[in-house]
């Protein structure tokens, strides 16, 4: 496949919309006291279960209605937003320098770091990861630091599985042997020949983590367990949501299409990542 | 060779499970919070709390304090919960089958989702047939399991109200069993109203676990049909005169089907794993459930014991899986 054909497919719409959303929900939470139409937190029982702007007895500037509270859903969606996206950037890139690191040493050097840095895997492995984050929340406490530890506890094993086997390959090919050769030492030749083929693979699985991350959080704060129950998150509403799911199906539809166009979007944004650097797709 | 195999296996799966059951007991041990002051009234003194410390072992030393427990394990004995006060190996057995029952529920039905999907894609490969259904599991792999579940109870428990979204079995229901296996013993029972009752709550839950699964299925299995599909074997097959249903039925897929087993083997601990917030987002009462609860609770012993019950259940899985592969890839077997 040629190049240009190869941008194309590349960078098709649903990489666009993908793009787009995450790029609009992304302004919307940097920007969230400027385009939050009220408080996120202002409790008003006079308004209690509005319903979205379409339906009879919507009022106006509470565009997808309230909650039980009576605390617009617009608002508490767009400040959500800034603890999602916080965890989602900060918890995966720390799994990903944990779990790229080991992942290098183990399959570049192998043998007995190889051997060691596996058998964690494989215990880390055994361990059911919702279970296992909401345990390490529980441990350190709730909060956005406690949040984005455990997520990066437990998911540095994604990355350092797949460039593990990666850097195995890339190892074997000639141009390290030739570095060799020519006198470089493992870890220069390491660093400087093998990590920037592995470098695509990285990028493709840090999109896909920052998507898994976001519903790790969702579902720590579906728990009670992720920031203090007063700000506002996705998974906390949520929650909200499933008890009033009777009376005010909203305020559940709204946080769970924010948290599946998000979702969506990061994988999307990771798999065409993955297909535009992949040499054999190439 | 396979019994060598099977062997190697056996003891790395003990070292992953001892190494499993540091690394929760350290991360237990570490926390915060004193979990025998909150089983106390207020108003308990320095002298009772120190007599029930002594009693569940928490004042002597991390390490004195493992292997006490330990060693209690290799012999049965996981210790007491601390907010339930009762053997916590006999309420990780209470709930276990409801879990098995629903992952293996959700597990068949992956199985013949994805499977159908992967025939079918493979049959009409080049079609919009196969377009549509590379579409469809696309969007189900990268949808998690709690989301999908959360869309399930809103269309079929709110818009279209057919299925139970809350518990295991219809609490106003009268129960004739004497396992916990319900769904099993029902049918043993012949008592097939318990059994669509069971299968009405275990439906929802059970379809939010394997649709990720059933879309992997569906990708590999026919990807590897595909790839066999242009085989001598099986263009002679073709010649013979068989349907090209049959000729996928009865030729391909026996031999397109192990990379594919290998994978689903690795992705039912993910599945087991997925029930924890699954059954919590149903009020299923699993395991997954009560770890939630003793999480909660800070209930060490229950904690301890339900998350190595997990991890024992994984890694028999993927030595089940291993030894499975080893027998029914001829290039292992005569190896």
């Amino acid at each position: 496949m040629d190049e240009a054909r190869m941008i194309r497919r590349g960078l098709g719409p649903r990489l666009w919309l993908a793009g787009g959303w995450l790029l609009l929900a992304l302004l919307a939470a940097i920007f969230a006291p400027l385009v939050a139409p009220q408080d996120p937190l202002a409790q008003d029982l006079m308004l209690e279960r509005l319903p979205p702007f379409w339906m009879s007895g919507a009022e106006p500037g509470y565009w997808l209605g309230t909650d039980s509270l009576g605390r617009d859903l617009l608002s508490r969606l767009i400040f959500g937003g800034r603890i999602a996206f916080v965890v989602a950037f900060a918890a995966a890139f720390a799994a990903c320098l944990v779990g790229s690191t080991l992942g290098l040493i183990a399959g570049y050097f192998g043998g007995w770091a190889d051997r060691i840095i596996s058998r964690i895997v494989d215990i880390w492995m055994a361990f059911p990861p919702v279970l296992f984050a909401i345990l390490l929340v529980a441990v350190l406490g709730t909060g956005l630091s406690s949040v984005i530890i455990a997520i990066a506890v437990i998911d540095w094993t994604r990355f350092c599985r797949v460039i593990r086997a990666e850097t195995m390959g890339q190892s074997r090919m000639d141009y390290v042997e030739n570095a060799r050769i020519a006198g470089y030492g493992r870890i220069g030749i390491m660093l400087r020949e093998v990590l920037p083929n592995v470098v695509p693979s990285i990028v493709a699985l840090l999109s896909l983590e920052m998507g898994i991350a976001v519903i790790v959080e969702a579902i720590l704060s579906f728990v009670n367990l992720s920031i203090s129950t007063d700000d506002p998150t996705w998974g906390g509403i949520i929650a909200e949501g499933r008890l009033s799911i009777h009376q005010a199906w909203w305020v559940l539809v709204f946080p769970l299409i924010t948290l599946i166009l998000t979702v969506l979007s990061f994988s999307q944004f990771g798999e065409a990542l993955r297909a535009r650097f992949d040499p054999v797709l190439r | 060779m396979l019994l060598q195999r099977f062997l190697i296996r056996l003891l790395t799966m003990a070292i992953t499970l001892f190494g499993v059951a540091v690394v929760v007991f350290v991360v237990i041990r570490v926390a915060p919070g004193d979990p025998i002051a909150m089983m106390l009234p207020p108003g308990a003194t320095d002298a009772d709390i120190a007599r029930l410390r002594a009693l569940y072992g928490l004042d002597k030393t991390i390490v004195q304090q493992f292997f006490i427990w330990l060693s209690g394990v290799v012999r049965g004995d996981f210790g007491t919960s601390i907010s339930l006060r009762q053997d916590v190996l006999g309420l990780v057995f209470n709930r276990l089958p409801a879990t098995l029952e629903l992952a293996i529920v959700a597990l068949l039905m992956a199985v013949a989702i994805g499977g159908t999907a992967a025939i079918l894609g493979a049959r009409e490969r080049g079609t919009a047939v196969e377009a549509g259904i590379d579409i469809a599991s696309g969007t189900a792999l990268s949808i998690p399991d709690f989301l999908w579940g959360l869309v399930l109870i809103l269309l079929f428990g709110v818009l279209v109200p057919v299925f139970d979204i809350s518990g295991r079995v219809s609490p106003q229901l009268d129960l004739p069993f004497v396992t916990q296996f319900y769904l099993f013993e029902s049918v043993l029972r012949l008592r097939f109203d318990l059994t669509w009752d069971l299968l009405k709550h275990m439906l929802m839950p059970a379809v939010a676990l394997a649709l990720p699964l059933a879309a992997i299925i569906a990708q590999l299995l026919k990807q590897s049909l595909k790839e066999v599909l242009d085989l001598d074997y099986v263009v002679l097959a073709r010649v013979k005169g068989f349907s090209e249903t049959q000729v996928i039925l009865r030729e391909a897929l026996k031999n397109a089907a192990l990379p594919t087993l290998t994978l689903v083997g690795v992705q039912f601990t993910f599945l087991i794993g997925g029930t924890v917030i699954v059954e919590r987002l149903f009020s299923y009462e699993g395991l997954g459930n009560m770890a939630i609860d003793a999480v909660i609770n800070r209930d060490l012993p229950l904690i301890q014991g339900i998350v190595l019950v997990f991890a024992l259940l994984f890694v028999l899985i993927n030595l089940t899986v291993d030894m499975m592969y080893a027998l029914l890839n001829p290039r292992l077997r005569h190896g």
